[in-house]
């Protein structure tokens, strides 16, 4: 009896894990998408940069999140685990926090009115149990306007 | 102060440098900071009790190192960059480090 309670439970998390995490990793790319339009006008570089004559003020700027998988996902993974290869769910779950930490990242900078940002990091390290964090930085820069160029 | 992840400061000239400054703080990860991460677990999504702890973290490692920074007559770090370690089983450290330098 409690055999068939706990294989209900699993089957039940199992279903809720599918259908809730798949609707909600589908909302969170088309909210993705969305951001990464509106704040496309802000360039963001990883090279080293050496001239800074055409920028003014600069200032850090971060981004962060901590993202969960589903119970769907995980246990996919920890089947895959076994035999080895791609775990795809898991690389899903990364894009979706990289690109989530950029974007803050930028929604900061344009707070502060920037136009670019220089030299950005990202990072992203395990929180055991509860999901993962990456994190982005960068250099927010204001461009010189052509005016103060020329003078 | 002004913080760069580039080697310089835009429109201003480096004077003097001091050296690396550095600012950590080890925290556990294990903190029931959002009642809903066993249920995120299930449904997946972001842990915003989490991300908040991380950044809080973040800040006071940037903090510290600042406040060294202060303490040598800096006004500004240059070249910052940031690191997380696992010190222990559910400790986290991170870990900001820069060059202090006076601009201008």
């Amino acid at each position: 009896m409690e055999a068939l309670f706990q294989l209900g439970l699993f089957i039940i998390l199992l279903t809720a894990g599918f259908f809730f995490g798949s609707s909600r990793e589908k909302k969170h790319y088309k909210s993705i998408l969305e951001r990464q339009k509106k704040y496309a006008v802000i360039a963001t570089r990883s090279e080293k940069i050496r001239d800074f004559s055409p920028y003014s003020d600069a200032m850090l700027v971060t981004g962060s999140v901590v993202i969960a998988s589903d119970y769907f996902k995980n246990f996919v993974a920890s089947i895959k685990n076994l035999f080895g290869g791609r775990l795809n769910g898991f690389e899903s779950l990364m894009d979706r926090g990289r690109r989530e930490s950029i974007l803050r990242m930028k929604e900061n900078a344009s707070r502060w009115g920037a136009d670019e940002i220089l030299e950005v990091r990202l990072e992203s390290s395990a929180l055991d149990a509860i999901g993962i964090e990456v994190f982005a930085y960068g250099t927010a820069v204001k461009k010189r306007k052509s005016s103060d160029a020329s003078a | 102060m002004i913080l760069t992840t580039i080697e310089a400061v835009p429109e201003k000239k480096i004077i003097s440098h001091f050296g690396i400054v550095t600012g950590s703080t080890v925290r556990s990860k294990h903190f029931g900071r959002d009642l809903f991460a066993g249920l995120k677990n299930i449904i997946g999504g972001e842990l915003k009790g989490y991300t908040e702890l991380m950044e809080e973290t973040r800040d006071e490692a940037t903090e510290r190192m600042v406040a060294q920074a202060v303490k040598l007559g800096a006004n500004a770090i240059v070249g910052i960059r940031y690191a997380t370690s696992d010190v222990a089983p559910g400790a986290a450290e991170v870990f900001a480090y820069g060059t202090a330098v006076k601009v201008e």
